[in-house]
C-alpha cells in the first residue's frame, strides 16, 4: 500500500484515513505493507511500514526525507522549500513535480521486494509509484481517490500535470476507490472513467472514547460556532465569515472560532475586521490532537461549509465530542450521517438561518447532538475495510 | 355471515413552506409554496388527484353503480376538503357524486387533522364541529362514527366520543394491542354504555395497503379470488373485516401498474360470489352486530409505525417542543380574537408537521422519509419553529393593539363624561 504520510505526522484526513483503513484491513485479515515516502518515527504495531533503513542495498531509496505533504499545492510547496530551505536538507529536487516522479522511482524496487497480491494507492502523489509496482510484478492496482484536483482548486486553475497524472492512474488501475458517491460522480464526470470501475468506500472514524473536559470558560458565557480546517478555498472558509455577519444580526451573543491555518488565513481575518466582526471572532491557528478535541467539546455547533469535500472527516469526529454538524451538501460525509443540517456552501443565508436555529433551540442541538453521536458510532474502519477486501476478492477471481 | 367494511382515510396537511429566521417578521405566507418541490400543496393535491382521487372515484362510482350491494366509507380531514375546494374542484365533484349514491358512510374526524385531543379538549370539540359543519355543507351528511387522528386511541377518547353522541368509534386492531381478541367482532371500549368499537383488521388492510405489489412477499402476486378465499375463512370466526387504510393507497401508495385498480374492480363481485358475505358502512355494521366482549386502552395507541403508539409525533425532543409551543400560544390566539391568524394557528396543529420532525429512522426510517418533504426532520422543525415566531409576533401586536384601542375608548368615555 503506497501512501503519503501517516498520524501522528499528518496535514489532514488522508493520513487519518490510511491508519483507519489499514487497522481495518489487519482486523479483516489482511496483511498490509505500507510505504511511506520519507523516514518518520512510528510505533504502529499492527502493520509493516517500509522504511529504506530496513532494507540493505536499496535503503535509501525508500526513505525520500521530502517535503511533500499530501495537500501541496506546487507553489505552497515552493514557498516551503523557500522557508525550511536553510533548515531542512532537501534531498530531492526543488519542486514538487520532481518530486513525485522521484517517489515514483522506488515504486519499481519495492514491488521487487516485498510479497504481495494487491497494490493499493492513495492519492495522486503514489499513482506513478504505484504503476511502476504494477509494471514490475504484474499484480492488480487498485487507486484511492480521497480527492481530486477539482476539488483541491475549487474547479479553478486545475493543474494539468496532476490532472494527467491523476488520470492515468485511474485509467492504468484495476479498480478506483472513490470516497463517496459525491467523488465517484466527479470521477466519472471529469476523467472519463467508467462508472462499473469505480466502487464507493466511505470513510469511517475510530473512536477513542474521549473523556469531557472541564466547560471552557468561554462557553459559559457565550454560544460558540467552530470552523476547523484548512483555510482554503476548497474549506469555505470566507462563507463561513458571510454566515456569521448574518448570525450576528439576529443572536448578537455569539463567538466564532476559526481553528486553521493556510493560504486564505490572512485574507480571512482581513475580512473578519473590515466586516466589523474582529470581536466576535478568534483565530486559533493550526491545532492537533487534544487540542482540536477540545475546541469540537467546547462548540456548540460544529460547520463545514466545504466547496467541495469529497469525504470530510471531520464532522464525524465532532459528533464523536458531541458537537452537532452543520455540513455542506457538497461533502461525501453527508451521504452516511443523517442526523445533521445540511445546506449548500453557497447559500449562506441558509447556513445562517441553521446556524441561528441551532443555537436558538435547544431542543434543536440536542436532539442533533444525540443522535448524531450515536450515528457516528456504528460507523467503523473494519466494515469500510471489509469492502476493500471484497475489491481485493473481485480482482482475484478475475484472474482465475 | 361476515360483512366487510371499507374505510378509506383521505388527508393531505397544508405543508409548511422553507420558512427561514429571516422571514419572521416579514412574510406571514406559511403555507403557499410555488417551488417544484414537494412543499407545494398545490402540485401535490394536483399530482395525488390524477394518479389516485380521480381513477379511483371513476372507479368506485362504477361499482356502486354495478353492484347495488356495494358500500364503503370515507374519512376526509377539513384540511383535505379545503384545498380540494381550492386546487381540484373536479375531485370534490367526483366525490360527492359518490356520496350521492347514498351507500357511501362519512366519518367525523378534527377539521385539521390535529393531536388536539391530546393537549387541548376545547381545541377538540371545536375542530370536531368544524368538521362536521364542513362534511354537512359539502355532502349534506352528518357524520355518526368517529375516528381520532391517525386512530390515535384510548378508553378516555372513547368515553368523550360517547358523551359527544357519537354511536362507534374506529381503533387499530394489531394483535399486540388485542392480545387473544379477534378483530372481526365488535367491542365496546371500556368504561362505555351504548358506543362500539370497529377494530382494524391489520393483516388483511395491510396486504393491501402495503403488501399488494411487494414482489418478496409469499403471497404475491395478490389475486382477488385469493384474497376472497381468505374473507370466505372467516365466515364462522368473525362478523366484520375492517379494511381501513389511506385512500392514496390506490395509485399513490400503489401504483397503476401494479394492478391495484384492476384489483380492485373484481372486488366486489368475487366477495360477493358466496352468498354470506355481503358490504356494509360503519354505521350498518354497528347497527347489525353486537359487542362481544370489552376492548380496554387505557394507554394511547395509534395505526403508526410498528410501535403502534404516538411515538411518531411526540417521539423525540423537538417534536415535543413544538407541540408544547404550538399549544401554549393558544392563550394569547385566544385573546387576540383575530380570525386570520386563529386559522393559521390551527392549521400549525396538524400533525404531519410533528409526523416530519420524527428521527425513529433506522427502524421504520423508510416510511417516514418517504412521507417526508423535507430533507431532515431538523429541517422540519426549524421551518415550524420560525414559523411559530412569526406568528407570536403577529398576534402579540394585534393584542397591543386591543389594549390601546380598549384604552383609548376608556379615555374617550372618561372625557364625554
Amino acid at each position: 500500500m503506497f501512501g503519503w504520510e501517516f498520524p501522528p505526522f499528518n496535514s489532514g484526513g488522508l493520513g487519518t484515513a490510511c491508519l483507519g483503513l489499514t487497522r481495518g484491513l489487519k482486523n479483516n485479515d489482511i496483511e498490509v505493507t505500507f510505504v511511506l515516502p520519507r523516514k518518520v518515527d512510528l510505533d504502529v504495531d499492527f502493520l509493516k511500514i517500509v522504511y529504506g533503513d530496513d532494507f540493505g542495498s536499496i535503503k535509501k531509496s525508500y526513505v525520500i526525507n521530502s517535503l511533500l505533504q499530501g495537500y501541496s499545492t506546487s507553489e505552497s510547496y515552493e514557498q516551503r522549500i523557500l522557508a525550511d530551505g536553510e533548515k531542512k536538507p532537501v534531498i530531492y529536487g526543488r519542486n514538487l513535480f520532481e518530486e513525485v516522479e522521484r517517489y515514483a522511482s522506488i515504486g519499481g524496487d519495492i514491488a521487487r521486494n516485498e510479497d504481495f497480491d494487491i497494490i493499493h494507492a492513495h492519492d495522486w502523489l503514489t499513482y506513478q509509484a504505484a504503476i511502476n509496482a504494477k509494471k514490475v510484478s504484474g499484480k492488480y492496482l487498485v487507486v484511492h481517490v480521497h480527492a481530486t484536483e477539482f476539488d483541491r482548486s475549487g474547479g479553478n486553475n486545475v493543474n494539468q500535470y496532476v490532472y494527467d497524472i491523476e488520470k492515468k492512474g485511474m485509467e492504468e488501475a484495476d479498480a478506483v476507490v472513490a470516497v463517496s458517491n459525491f467523488t465517484k460522480q466527479k470521477i466519472i464526470e471529469n476523467y472519463g472513467i467508467p462508472s462499473n470501475k469505480i466502487k464507493v468506500v466511505h470513510n469511517a472514524v475510530d473512536f477513542e472514547n474521549y473523556t469531557l473536559h472541564e466547560m471552557h470558560t468561554l462557553k459559559k458565557t457565550k454560544k460558540i460556532v467552530l470552523f476547523l480546517g484548512r483555510l482554503t478555498l476548497q474549506k469555505g472558509p470566507d462563507y463561513f465569515v458571510y454566515a456569521a455577519k448574518k448570525v450576528l444580526e439576529y443572536y448578537p451573543d455569539v463567538v466564532f472560532v476559526v481553528s486553521g491555518s493556510g493560504d486564505m488565513e490572512r485574507a480571512i481575518i482581513r475580512k473578519v475586521a473590515e466586516m466589523g466582526m474582529a470581536d466576535k471572532f478568534i483565530f486559533t491557528g493550526f491545532l492537533r490532537g487534544k487540542d482540536i478535541r477540545e475546541a469540537y467539546h467546547m462548540a456548540d455547533l460544529y460547520v463545514m461549509p466545504s466547496v467541495s469535500e469529497p469525504f470530510g472527516i471531520s464532522p464525524l469526529e465532532a459528533l464523536n465530542c458531541n458537537t452537532p454538524v452543520l455540513i455542506s451538501n457538497q461533502s461525501g460525509v453527508s451521504e452516511v450521517i443523517n442526523h445533521c443540517l445540511k445546506a449548500d456552501f453557497w447559500d449562506v443565508d441558509e447556513i445562517a438561518n441553521k446556524i441561528v436555529s441551532v443555537l436558538k433551540y435547544g431542543e434543536l442541538q440536542r436532539c442533533l447532538r444525540d443522535n448524531g453521536s450515536k450515528e457516528v458510532k456504528s460507523l467503523n474502519w473494519n466494515d469500510s475495510a471489509r469492502r476493500c477486501v471484497d475489491i481485493y476478492n473481485d480482482l482475484l477471481r478475475r484472474k482465475e | 355471515m361476515v360483512s366487510i367494511c371499507f374505510y378509506f382515510q383521505v388527508h393531505q396537511p397544508f405543508r409548511i413552506r422553507k420558512y427561514s429566521i429571516f422571514d419572521i417578521g416579514k412574510n406571514d405566507n406559511y403555507f403557499s409554496d410555488s417551488s417544484e418541490t414537494n412543499l407545494n400543496n398545490e402540485r401535490i393535491l394536483k399530482k395525488v388527484s390524477e394518479k389516485c382521487y380521480l381513477p379511483m372515484n371513476a372507479l368506485l362510482l362504477e361499482l356502486l353503480e354495478k353492484h347495488p350491494n356495494f358500500k364503503i366509507s370515507f374519512s376526509f380531514s377539513g384540511v383535505y376538503l379545503e384545498q380540494l375546494e381550492k386546487y381540484a374542484p373536479d375531485a370534490l365533484e367526483s366525490f360527492k357524486k359518490l356520496v350521492d349514491t347514498g351507500r357511501v358512510e362519512i366519518l367525523a374526524e378534527t377539521y385539521y387533522h390535529s393531536l388536539s385531543f391530546l393537549f387541548s379538549r376545547g381545541e377538540f370539540y371545536e375542530q370536531v364541529k368544524r368538521h362536521e359543519e364542513m362534511v354537512q355543507r359539502l355532502f349534506g351528511q352528518t357524520p355518526k362514527v368517529f375516528r381520532n387522528t391517525e386512530l390515535i386511541y384510548n378508553n378516555e377518547l372513547a368515553r368523550v366520543i360517547e358523551s359527544m353522541g357519537y354511536k362507534g368509534i374506529i381503533a387499530e386492531g394489531a394483535p399486540f394491542i388485542l392480545g387473544w381478541r379477534s378483530p372481526n367482532y365488535l367491542y365496546s371500549p371500556a368504561g362505555t354504555d351504548r358506543i362500539k368499537v370497529l377494530l382494524k383488521n391489520y393483516k388483511m388492510s395491510d396486504d393491501i395497503a402495503f403488501r399488494f405489489s411487494e414482489k418478496g412477499w409469499k403471497e404475491w402476486p395478490l389475486t382477488v379470488p385469493k384474497y376472497a378465499q381468505w374473507v370466505n375463512a372467516v365466515n364462522g370466526g368473525g362478523e366484520v373485516i375492517n379494511l381501513f387504510m389511506d385512500y392514496e393507497t390506490f395509485g399513490e401508495h400503489q401504483w397503476a401498474d401494479t394492478g391495484i385498480f384492476e384489483f380492485m374492480r373484481y372486488f366486489p363481485e368475487e366477495i360477493m360470489k358466496n352468498p354470506d358475505n355481503n358490504f356494509k358502512t360503519p354505521s350498518e355494521v354497528i347497527d347489525s352486530y353486537p359487542a362481544r366482549g370489552v376492548f380496554d386502552s387505557p394507554r394511547f395507541i395509534s395505526w403508526a409505525d410498528i410501535e403502534r403508539d404516538l411515538s411518531a409525533w411526540i417521539g423525540n425532543e423537538i417534536q415535543n417542543a413544538a407541540i408544547r409551543k404550538v399549544y401554549s400560544l393558544g392563550f394569547k390566539i385566544l385573546k387576540a380574537q383575530d380570525p386570520e391568524l386563529t386559522e393559521k394557528w390551527r392549521k400549525l396543529q396538524t400533525s404531519d408537521h410533528f409526523y416530519y420532525m420524527c428521527t425513529k429512522w433506522f427502524s421504520d426510517g423508510d416510511v417516514h422519509k418517504y412521507f417526508n418533504p423535507y430533507q431532515s426532520p431538523y429541517d422540519a422543525f426549524i421551518s415550524y419553529m420560525n414559523v411559530l415566531h412569526d406568528l407570536e409576533l403577529r398576534t402579540d401586536e394585534v393584542i397591543k393593539k386591543k389594549i390601546l384601542l380598549a384604552e383609548n375608548l376608556k379615555e374617550n368615555i372618561y372625557k364625554e363624561n
